[in-house]
């Protein structure tokens, strides 16, 4: 289902992704572990149509996104690791717009709005504004959102990032059914490795842009001889603290902040 | 087309919701106005140039209509960094359609904004030289709002951050309304004011807001009209470029 060979990402002489190659079958939740500025986001950008690769070959359902960009985006559903609602809209404007934006047929858009916002626990709130919206709330609409379309893959960049336990496992609980009923490929990427050993059938860890081991959490404890997930990834990763630089979008958040004060 | 419409809407939710904004933009026109329009009605008045009141309403229309459209272009900024701009950009949807969209709505709003400011000037003592005259007003209100909504696109897809924005006023937008015949006549201007005011896109909406309400043209009715359509065009085409080269 997601395929990429040898795919290089460079940013001037700084290179973000160095040659990495993996396979997503159809159906699976495949986890996308590594530390911060790892890479995972720009792999993620690549996937997505966000960022074209430096080189390399990426298929999304058997589709080059580079040349068949609007096809290959109806075939996926994302939810990127910053908010991305609209907050002067309310939980069901928003869903309306998606369903326009990705033409989902309007006899069946109303109908699968309100599913969606009733399994993810939204169905009442669904007039009010997302400006009223906890973080957890905010993170369920747009993982409804990203359902949308019926997608064939979705891609969540850090979805539980902020939430309280609570949310998290229910948020997990929610994308395994739709994993399951809708036989929707998923694509994680997370820093809490008990949910990735919790929800993903395979893991691939990145560091330094480089894939660095790839298999199923039992076979990455087995070749680290490690109890958890947790301890085998600190073991292949190493224990040093990474930086990342602040992006604009940061600045910008930051700016916001002292206008509101 | 539905994309278009969507995000049109969009535009158009966003203002109708925000009241007390709409409110508060009215507070500028207004003061310019008041304080322009009877503050220097008298000199005016004896230079035998008639009522300022009447001779400054069409420009404060322009103004309005003009600082509306800049600052729905900036809400770009915004959206980039409530990460709705995404969400839009990543949908299945060419940028063309998504920026004629946005484009669009500000341009609606801002001549609905345009409108209001008119209702504002007759209360405060406008009158236009016929009733008659409101439909080719009109035409002249949706022309400037599509011209500089799209130049507001262009600044908003440029700009990074809030630190460009008093760059883009003081530099872009503030010049370009002092400097459109807003404020005072064309004619006797000194030879440089008179060639920087003729390559001033908003003096010819201004010009033609001024002729259809108040019947006193300076270009004329089809040479306005032509150089505003030609400048939207232009606009457009501008904003949708920087439109397509935003990265995020």
């Amino acid at each position: 289902m997601i395929r990429a060979d040898n795919l290089v990402k460079t940013f001037g002489d700084f290179t973000a992704v160095s040659g990495i190659s993996f396979d997503v079958k159809q159906g699976e939740i495949f986890a996308f572990l590594g530390p911060n500025g790892a890479g995972k986001t720009t792999t993620i950008k690549m996937l997505t149509t966000l960022l074209k690769p430096t080189s390399g070959t990426i298929e999304l359902d058997g589709l080059n996104p580079m040349l068949k960009q609007n096809e290959a985006r109806r075939r996926f559903g994302i939810v990127f690791q910053d908010p991305s609602l609209d907050n002067e809209q309310t939980a069901y404007e928003n869903m309306e717009l998606h369903a326009v934006l990705y033409s989902v047929p309007r006899k069946v858009r109303a109908e699968r709005i309100e599913n969606l916002l009733k399994i993810f626990e939204l169905w009442d709130r669904k007039d009010d504004y997302v400006k009223q919206f906890s973080g957890g709330m905010k993170r369920r609409l747009e993982i409804a959102r990203g359902f949308l379309h019926t997608p064939k893959i979705l891609f969540l960049d850090e979805p539980t990032l902020g939430l309280d336990p609570q949310s998290r496992n229910q948020l997990w609980t929610i994308v395994k059914r739709l994993n399951e009923a809708e036989k929707t490929t998923v694509f994680l990427t997370t820093h809490y490795m008990d949910e990735a050993d919790r929800v993903a059938h395979r893991i691939a860890i990145i560091d330094h842009g480089k894939l660095i081991a790839q298999g199923t959490s039992a076979e990455l404890k087995a070749s680290t001889n490690s109890d958890s997930l947790e301890e085998a990834f600190l073991a292949l990763t190493g224990e040093s603290i990474r930086d990342e630089s602040a992006s604009s979008a940061d600045g910008m958040r930051q700016m916001a902040k002292m206008w509101r004060r | 087309m539905s994309a278009i419409y969507i995000l049109w809407l969009r535009e158009l939710k966003r203002y109708m919701r925000s009241r007390v904004q709409i409110i508060a933009s009215l507070g500028q026109p207004v003061l310019y106005l008041l304080a322009l329009g009877f503050g220097l009605g008298p000199v005016f008045q004896r230079a035998g140039n008639g009522s300022y009141v009447q001779f400054i309403a069409p420009g404060v229309i322009g103004m309005s209509i003009l600082f509306m459209c800049v600052f729905s272009g900036i809400s770009i900024l915004w959206d980039r960094q409530f990460g709705f701009l995404k969400e839009t950009l990543v949908a299945p949807v060419s940028r063309m359609q998504i920026m004629l969209g946005r484009t669009l709505g500000s341009a609606t709003v801002a001549t609905f904004q345009g409108v209001l400011v008119f209702l504002v000037c007759l209360i405060a003592g406008f009158r236009p030289h016929s009733w008659t005259a409101f439909p080719q007003a009109f035409i002249f209100m949706a022309l400037v709002a599509i011209t500089f909504a799209a130049l507001g696109t262009a600044f908003g897809s440029v700009i990074k951050d809030m630190q460009g924005f008093p760059i883009v006023m003081n530099f872009m937008v503030m010049p370009m309304f002092f400097l459109s015949g807003a404020l005072y006549p064309l004619t006797h201007l000194p030879n440089a004011l008179t060639v920087i005011t003729h390559l001033d896109p908003l003096t010819y909406g201004i010009d033609g807001l001024r002729g259809s309400l108040i019947g006193v043209w300076h270009f004329g009715f089809a040479l306005d009209v032509a150089v505003m359509c030609a400048i939207a065009a232009a606009f457009l085409s501008l904003g949708a470029y920087m439109f397509s080269k935003i990265q995020l």
